[in-house]
């Protein structure tokens, strides 16, 4: 073990700012991290366990105790419920004989559940040891159990019918599908890996790329909408002579799971983007930062890294240009939707907890290794790629005003259709509800953007899809009539981010708790009117939080309810102002007990 | 005269009697309460039942056992405005203590494993009458039992509090509140 | 050479150092922003963000904020300083805070601001979590049911060969605050000492130390919090 460790330790040249790797592939290698193996860590990188442990259990992928040979991580995401997970979480704890958070005696399984691990088009979905597996039913749950018990191989569990595209490649051999249901023109058009980096060689300063996204009028696409020509040239312009670009694929919005498809389908144009980035800002690294939920990619990634390299398309003189030299290193993520906060992913990339830092500086003066870094979404560096190839004016012709060109959508919940769509932007919400197949007559609401997005009803279906009208990170969860509004999605929601909430700042800290409360109680039938009140009141406490997160985390109730209000009116309209949820039977319960016993 | 006067009635719940010592605190301004208020249920004149509807309650000490409760809900029933007086009443005070300790644990303390016990009770009884009020999994402060309108801190409230309270209250005078007498302990 | 700058707070002119944090700006120009998590001295780490006002109408930490030229600050409007009560309740409802039994009670920071802001109860449901109170430490007790993680401690105190001694663990409604066995199994006396006080309530305590000043001697008996402050 201590060998294991020491490798491992050496492998990353006994660098703590690689702690999360360390710790990444020491729990690969063993299994879990034991206080034991947190000292010999300690002591090998000279700091104290303390840090250690400040980074470790920060996320929650990381375990101190065994975990099981087999861990199974059903996702406990809104999408997963409607689907079905209760009924597989049933057969797993039945057949097991364990409950969710237990390990069995034996060591053999153990039962975890997790936030949305980017499946909503094909759930419910599991990780086990980190292979996903989406569209489970009772009898797959009983069917992998039993496998297990008899000492299969993840392998063997997982059978041989591969998802399509390269969810089939020998690397990844994953049973994910694409569902691709509409390709546009921007992303998923004709692309030849290497001709973009082809043209800037041949003809393009980094000033001249700047200039051309600028005049594209790219915006983030993780959802702030950042323009991205005018980030890449304050980085350009920063101080100092090491500069990183990050890629932020650590895609955690529940609802969401476009870059989960562009990585497998198009890694080379997002790993083009970023060399192109690194291009016009002067940066000679590239880090993609992957969630711990895709690391089931990572091999088939590093082997298409490796196939650039070989092609002159990454490492040093790219494109036979003296002096075009990046690289590009995974860095993957151990379990914290908070990272994907760009500076809270910057600290995570640095070995440590994943907290959001203040702001000024921002990333694009002081980030990684507080160097200038660039950090952009997954969908925006293969944006880049085509607006260097095809040229702004191409770009500006689709789209609308303030949102030019093409937007993937994930589209998931109650509908014929999930999956992927490229369109332009200016699409109302109605004409995705037809795309996919929803019977807008049974559709109750669509939560646009993810939980820190907004709930909608029938009302505003008619808006559009932009940045001017409903700004959008690209997910769309359509929820049935069928569905119970508060406690089906609202109060996942309000869950979510209660785990999430890194804790840093007090009101998100303690709100999120105490919003997640508010809503069970509701849910119980024990909310008064006045509850909803302090709900809609107490939300603009969150906007002196520090992150996106913490500004954005009381949005799933306080849009439900805007949109919704007769739902909420509905649940508590039994009870006046004078009834009180304290239950004298409850409360005596425990004493009654003691005594019954003896 | 006795018509103009408000009724006022107190009772300590979960506590230990040290808000109501801290009423007599107020010292010769007792005299000129008696002016303006008329007790009915309260341990200050030993009156054990309400014998008329009350305008306001007192309450000291959270609930801590059933008898609190059914206590705490008749001073609701009976008093038109309800004051929580002490950190006992508004969040549980010292009592509350216990709230992070499964109860099994604290009665176990407190009859067999304590240090003052332990020798003493051989056979292990742990008081089950059941005259006895059942122990509630944990202190709840008032106001999540029933309404309470206004809240009067300190361990115990300052007397000077409790007056000027009272008497704004009671004579509908602005309610002054120095900084040095509002105090959590 | 340091610039001056001209900023205006609450509509007052004020003057000080060009980059200076804008909470100890405001205090050369006898201006008290309330605070938990700034410690004069550490880097800040806008954790509490009870110190936040509105630059040219945005909201942003005091703490975290450097003054510029014409910088136009608001400290308390009457949303602001509704925030900063809810927080401080929110702090009262998440931990165990039990002032009458608290070492620290009449000195602690948390309790003085909810006095100046005079909140007789919180608006929010009292938590009671489980927490713990760590008396392994030759000379310190963590007690966790105190701690509002602010942070000042892990900023603030480090051991002689300028190591962490204490960190955070876990996150959310779970995150907590650990001391490291090793780094700080011989610190001084001293540093004992300036663990105790930089922690602005009871949450890091120095053995068999306790309830040393009288009642009506202690720091807030008769004394607002940033009325040091104000009354310049």
């Amino acid at each position: 073990m201590g060998n294991t460790i020491n490798a491992v330790i050496k492998k990353y040249n006994g660098d703590e700012t690689r702690l999360m790797d360390i710790l990444l592939d020491i729990q690969t290698e063993l299994g879990y991290i034991s206080d034991w193996t947190i000292e010999q860590i300690s002591k090998a990188l000279d700091i104290p366990t303390v840090e250690i442990i400040q980074t470790l259990s920060f996320y929650h992928f990381f375990h101190r105790e065994p975990k099981g040979k087999y861990t199974i991580y059903l996702n406990d995401s809104v999408v997963s419920n409607f689907y079905g997970k209760e009924e597989v979480k049933k057969v797993f704890e039945e057949e097991a004989g364990i409950k969710f958070g237990q390990v069995t005696p034996d060591g053999l399984i153990g039962l975890f559940e997790t936030a949305c691990i980017g499946m909503s088009d094909q759930e419910p979905a599991a990780l086990i040891n980190e292979q996903p597996f989406p569209s489970l039913t009772p009898e797959k749950a009983r069917k992998i159990i039993k496998m297990m018990k008899e000492g299969k191989s993840i392998e063997d569990i997982k059978g041989n019918k591969y998802g399509e595209g390269n969810n089939s490649h020998y690397l990844m051999r994953s049973l994910v599908n694409n569902n691709i249901q509409e390709r546009g023109a921007v992303i998923f058009s004709d692309y030849t890996p290497g001709d973009a980096i082809k043209k800037v060689v041949k003809e393009l300063s980094s000033t001249d790329i700047i200039e051309e996204i600028k005049k594209s009028y790219l915006r983030g696409r993780g959802g702030a909408g950042f323009p991205t020509g005018l980030k890449w040239e304050i980085a350009r312009k920063a101080q100092g002579d090491i500069k990183y670009i990050f890629c932020n694929a650590d895609e955690g919005e529940p609802g969401t799971f476009k870059d989960r498809v562009i990585l497998t389908e198009l890694p080379k144009l997002v790993f083009e983007g970023m060399i192109i980035a690194g291009y016009a800002v002067g940066a000679k690294y590239g880090i993609l930062y992957l969630r711990n939920e895709y690391r089931y990619m990572r091999e088939y990634l590093e082997h298409v890294l490796q196939e650039m390299r070989d092609d002159g398309l990454l490492g040093k003189f790219i494109g036979g240009k003296k002096g075009f030299d990046f690289d590009i290193r995974i860095q993957c993520g151990a379990g914290a939707y908070v990272c994907g906060e760009e500076s809270a992913l910057i600290e995570s990339a640095e070995g440590k907890r994943g907290e959001p830092r203040d702001r000024p500086p921002f990333p694009v003066e002081s980030g990684y290794l507080n160097r200038p870094t660039v950090v952009n979404n997954v969908e925006t560096f293969c944006t880049a790629v085509k607006i260097i190839l095809n040229g702004a004016e191409w770009y500006n012709r689709m789209g609308t005003k303030e949102s030019r060109g093409t937007k993937v959508l994930s589209v998931s919940g109650d509908c014929e259709r999930p999956g992927i769509y490229e369109v332009e932007w200016g699409f109302s919400v109605n004409d995705i509800l037809r795309k996919a197949g929803a019977k807008t007559h049974e559709v109750l609401a669509v939560q646009v953007g993810g939980p820190s997005g907004s709930c909608i009803s029938e009302k505003e279906f008619n808006r559009i899809l932009a940045y001017e009208d409903l700004a959008t990170g690209g997910s769309l969860i359509i929820i049935g009539k069928k569905r119970n509004l508060i406690k089906d999605v609202v109060l996942n929601f309000q869950k979510f981010f209660m785990e999430e909430s890194c804790g840093s700042c007090v009101p998100c800290r303690v709100l999120t708790v105490i919003y997640k409360n508010i809503i069970e109680k509701i849910v119980r039938g024990e909310g008064r009117s006045s509850d909803i009140e302090n709900l809609q009141k107490w939300a603009v406490f969150m906007k002196n939080n520090r992150c996106g997160l913490g500004q954005t985390a009381t949005n799933p109730t306080i849009t439900a309810i805007k949109n919704f209000k007769f739902i909420f009116e509905e649940s508590v309209k039994n009870n006046s102002e004078n009834f009180y949820s304290f239950n004298e039977n409850e409360a005596v319960k425990e004493y009654v007990e003691i005594f019954n016993k003896k | 005269m006795t018509k103009n006067k408000k009724i006022i009635a107190t009772t300590s719940l979960a506590g230990c009697f040290g808000c109501h010592m801290s009423f007599l605190d107020i010292d010769e301004r007792i005299i000129n309460l008696i002016e303006l208020v008329e007790f009915n249920k309260s341990p200050i004149n030993d009156i054990k039942k309400f014998t008329k509807h009350c305008d306001i309650g007192i309450i000291e000490g959270g609930c801590c056992n059933d008898e609190n409760i059914h206590v705490l809900r008749e001073f609701r029933k009976n008093c038109d405005i309800l004051i929580s007086l002490g950190e006992c009443a508004i969040m549980g005070g010292l009592p509350a203590m216990r709230n992070g300790i499964p109860l099994k644990e604290c009665l176990e303390e407190a009859y067999i494993n304590g240090p003052t016990v332990k020798d003493v009770n051989s056979q292990k009884i742990i008081p089950c009458d059941p005259d006895i009020p059942k122990i509630l999994n944990k202190v709840y402060p008032c106001h999540e039992i029933v309404k309470i309108d206004y809240f009067l801190p300190g361990c115990p409230p300052r007397a000077d509090l409790i007056w000027n309270a009272l008497y704004a209250l009671v004579t509908g005078n602005e309610l002054l509140i120095p900084y040095e007498v509002f105090k959590y302990d | 050479m340091s610039t001056f700058v001209k900023f205006i707070i609450d509509g007052k002119i004020c003057l000080s150092e060009e980059g200076k944090q804008l909470i100890e700006a405001a205090k050369e120009n006898d201006i008290y922003i309330p605070t938990l998590c700034n410690y004069p001295g550490i880097p800040p780490k806008g954790s509490c963000r009870i110190c936040t006002v509105l630059i040219n109408n945005r909201p942003a930490t005091a703490c975290t904020t450097k003054v510029t030229e014409n910088m136009d600050i608001k400290t308390s409007t009457p949303e602001l300083e509704d925030f900063r009560k809810a927080v401080i309740e929110l702090l009262f409802s998440e931990g165990n805070h039990f002032c009458p039994s608290c070492e620290r009670s009449g000195n602690c920071e948390l309790q003085a601001l909810a006095y100046r802001y005079k909140i007789a109860v919180s608006r929010f449901p009292y938590f009671f979590p489980e927490r713990s109170v760590e008396s392994w430490h030759p000379k310190l007790i963590k007690d966790h049911n105190r701690c509002i993680l602010c942070k000042r401690c892990i900023r603030g105190i480090k051991n002689n060969d300028g190591k962490t001694i204490f960190a955070y663990g876990r996150r959310g409604q779970y995150l907590e605050i650990n001391i490291d066995p090793e780094t700080s199994k011989n610190i001084s006396d001293e540093l004992a000492e300036q663990a105790m006080n930089i922690c602005p309530v009871g949450a890091i305590l120095v053995k068999e130390r306790g309830f040393i000043t009288p009642i009506g001697k202690r720091k807030y008996d008769y004394n607002i919090i940033g009325s040091e402050i104000e009354n310049q």
